[in-house]
């Protein structure tokens, strides 16, 4: 359990640090050490799980299982990769003058404030220390999504405010039912630990563990942004600092989904019925077509890219209602490549708007004759978060759509008709910008493109081959899930 | 169920309970930002009544701490907070004028029966007074999201998010004798971020469209213009 509270007080140093610093100009390295050493703790961790199975740490306030271990090496690395991509990015943005040092120093602060939410959600064992997480990951971001003070920013900061603010107001709700079910029948203090919980489901009341998940899934669901409830997400991914969209699409909707399956474990265990599983289905398969169609009529390619997170949300949030250890194992491999593609992403989108100097897709042309680098990764990022072959997101998706063939096989349909709408939305739009003649007045800007590399990489990599521990792993994670192996 | 069967404490969580779904309703159709502020601060003192006698009669002392922090939070630094703003900017003189009052209204009325109906299946397991303190800390909720959606205001809109916070702490306290320790603790610090958040974020809406109100932040859409 050591590496858990190292790796909690490695982030909280990092708040204070940059909090209290003065002006250093090299700030952004700094913070690369940070999550740098974050991430070797988190490995640390991973290794000792993997020797021991589960942790429960001595007074049960922290537990690390399969499931959220390999989530929290995610969070750890796509924290580091974006942290080196957000150095010079965000030194550039300052000598454009968009912005102040002191706001560069707010950055930095919440950017570790957000990682500190983010491994507290993973780790704790406590549902309502999980939801106070959860709120304080909104309370740390939503300063940044305002960082530029345009009157856009600062519209697109109070509706991720108020609508996340209320919205998770439900998921409390809901954990207050959840508590009000476990007091009947344990102990006030321990009553809310998930592993006592998880232990005792079965004696849980299944009425109220019903009524609570309606409100669990709505409240994290607009954390994870299913539709309806999605409005704020592309203002608060297109209006923020880039970097702060690659870690709200990559990490913050991934875990408010793992809030919700942790949750679900409960409710099944509870009910014996699939209520849970058809409410997540139904979300998920809206969320997925809505989301796809509205990549169609987007005119910014950043909030392009935030339909498509919605999209892809919505179809893990499908998989794990569908329930079942394929579609369970296919949601939990999607959960990583979607993280790893949607980071590199927004990466190069970053890039790509810097070298434009705007982010209106009708404006970006010629990337590829401009900045060869930013253009192709663009174009194969896109390639991959499609579906296509031989990426990661081509076998999970493939994944998903068997174990829809085999439980609900006219489901099918809307999953292919969706995955064909969101493909030619993708490309409609990218095909001009990376194509095509360099504009007047569009110049190469200094961009480091070794974290997309590495992500697309691993990507490709899980995409060809599972790594025979990675796939051990995943089949762990699923055992505990759904009930039993895949493989 | 007979009222006066029951023993004292429910009685009063009962009465408590009333009246704080009263106060969601004046706040509801309150045109006034001053008295909007002033109701708010009144169900806040509520609360921490009712914890108070919460804790005293369950024993509970750590619930003595919520109480002081209730006071503090709800009672005292978010309204103190709010009619500063209100006051600086010169609001407390403007009435706004809320539209389809009656139908709000009647909304609200209809959320209220919802909330009964929604937790209507749990009165199985349990009391009807559990029944009816779960209700109506649930449409105090709704009330308060339908606060935000009918008034205009930004500083309406964040007395409507404190106000869901204050359902879901009555149903906390009354139907779980309170949560764990830690989780009121964070809770109470989410509440107290939230708040100074909002303070920073006035600033900022009134220097980038030079007024509250938030029907003028139209600019991010989906709506081709």
């Amino acid at each position: 359990m050591i590496p858990a509270y190292v790796l909690l007080l490695i982030t909280l140093a990092g708040i204070v640090f940059f909090g209290l610093s003065g002006h250093k100009a090299d700030m952004g390295k700094i913070n690369v050490w940070f999550n740098g050493v974050s991430l070797i703790t988190t490995i640390w961790l991973a290794i000792n799980v993997f020797n021991h199975g589960t942790i429960l740490s001595a007074d049960k306030a922290f537990l690390v299982d399969s499931f959220n271990v390999y989530l929290i090496v995610l969070t750890a690395f796509i924290g580091l990769t974006t942290s080196i991509f957000s150095a010079p990015y965000m030194a550039h943005e300052k000598e454009l003058g968009k912005l102040t040092a002191n706001r560069l120093k707010l950055y930095y602060s919440m950017y570790q404030g957000f990682m500190l939410a983010m491994y507290l959600v993973l780790t704790t064992n406590n549902m309502g220390v999980m939801w106070v997480a959860m709120e304080g990951a909104t309370l740390a971001t939503v300063l940044l999504v305002s960082l530029y003070r345009t009157p856009e920013s600062i519209e697109a900061a109070w509706k991720y405010f108020i609508l996340c603010g209320v919205g998770i107001a439900q998921a409390l709700f809901g954990t207050i039912l959840l508590y009000y079910a476990a007091v009947q029948i344990g102990d006030g203090e321990n009553a809310l630990l998930w592993s006592e919980l998880f232990q005792h489901a079965n004696q849980l009341n299944p009425e109220v563990l019903e009524i609570a998940f309606v409100f669990l899934l709505v409240g994290y669901g607009t954390k994870i942004g299913l539709v309806p409830l999605h409005n704020w997400l592309p203002d608060a991914h297109s209006e923020g600092p880039t970097p702060m969209s690659a870690v709200l699409s990559g990490l913050l909707l991934n875990d408010a989904l793992y809030a919700v399956v942790r949750n679900k474990m409960l409710v099944d265990g509870a009910t014996h019925s699939s209520m849970a599983g058809y409410l997540m289905m139904g979300f998920g398969l809206l969320s997925f077509l809505v989301g796809a169609l509205f990549l169609h009529r987007q005119k910014d390619i950043k909030r392009l890219f935030s339909y498509s997170s919605i999209e892809h949300m919505g179809l893990m949030t499908f998989a794990f209602g569908v329930g079942g250890p394929l579609a369970t194992f296919a949601a939990l491999l999607h959960m990583t490549v979607h993280s790893l593609t949607k980071s590199a992403i927004f990466v190069t989108v970053g890039h790509a708007a810097q070298v434009a100097g705007t982010q209106r897709m009708d404006k970006i042309r010629g990337l590829i004759k401009t900045q060869p680098k930013i253009g192709w990764g663009l174009l194969i990022g896109t390639i991959s978060i499609a579906g296509f072959p031989p990426f990661g997101v081509f076998t999970s998706e493939f994944l998903v759509l068997l174990a829809t063939m085999h439980s609900y096989p006219w489901l099918t349909l809307p999953l292919l008709l969706g995955i064909g709408i969101a493909f030619a939305g993708l490309f409609r739009h990218i095909q001009p910008m990376v194509y095509g003649e360099r504009p007047e007045g569009q110049n190469p800007v200094k961009a480091n493109l070794w974290p997309v590399m590495i992500h697309l990489g691993l990507v490709l990599w899980l995409g060809l081959a599972i790594p025979g521990f990675l796939a051990h792993w995943f089949s762990q994670a699923t055992v505990l899930i759904a009930g039993s192996s895949p493989l | 169920m007979n009222i006066e069967s029951q023993d004292l404490y429910t009685q009063i969580i009962l009465s408590m309970a009333a009246l704080v779904g009263l106060t969601s309703f004046l706040m509801l159709g309150q045109g006034r930002l001053l008295r909007l502020i002033f109701v708010f601060a009144i169900q806040g003192l509520l609360l921490t009544l009712t914890t108070a006698v919460a804790a005293y009669s369950l024993g509970n002392h750590h619930l003595y701490i919520s109480a002081v922090l209730t006071l503090a939070l709800k009672v005292i630094f978010i309204p103190w907070m709010l009619r500063r703003e209100v006051l600086k900017t010169n609001m407390h003189r403007d009435v706004e004028t809320l539209a389809n009052q009656t139908a709000v209204m009647l909304g609200g009325a209809s959320l209220m029966v919802f909330s009964y109906y929604v937790l209507h299946p749990i009165v199985q397991t349990t009391s009807p007074v559990m029944l009816n303190a779960l209700a109506v800390s649930l449409s105090v909720m709704l009330l308060g999201m339908l606060l935000m959606i009918s008034h205009k205001q930004a500083i309406a809109h964040v007395v409507g998010f404190m106000s869901i916070e204050n359902g879901l702490f009555f149903a906390a306290i009354v139907a779980t004798k309170g949560m764990p320790m830690v989780v009121e603790l964070g809770i109470a610090f989410d509440v107290l971020v939230a708040a100074v958040l909002f303070g920073i974020f006035f600033f900022h809406i009134r220097s980038s469209i030079d007024s509250l109100d938030v029907d003028l932040m139209n600019k991010l859409n989906e709506v081709d213009k």
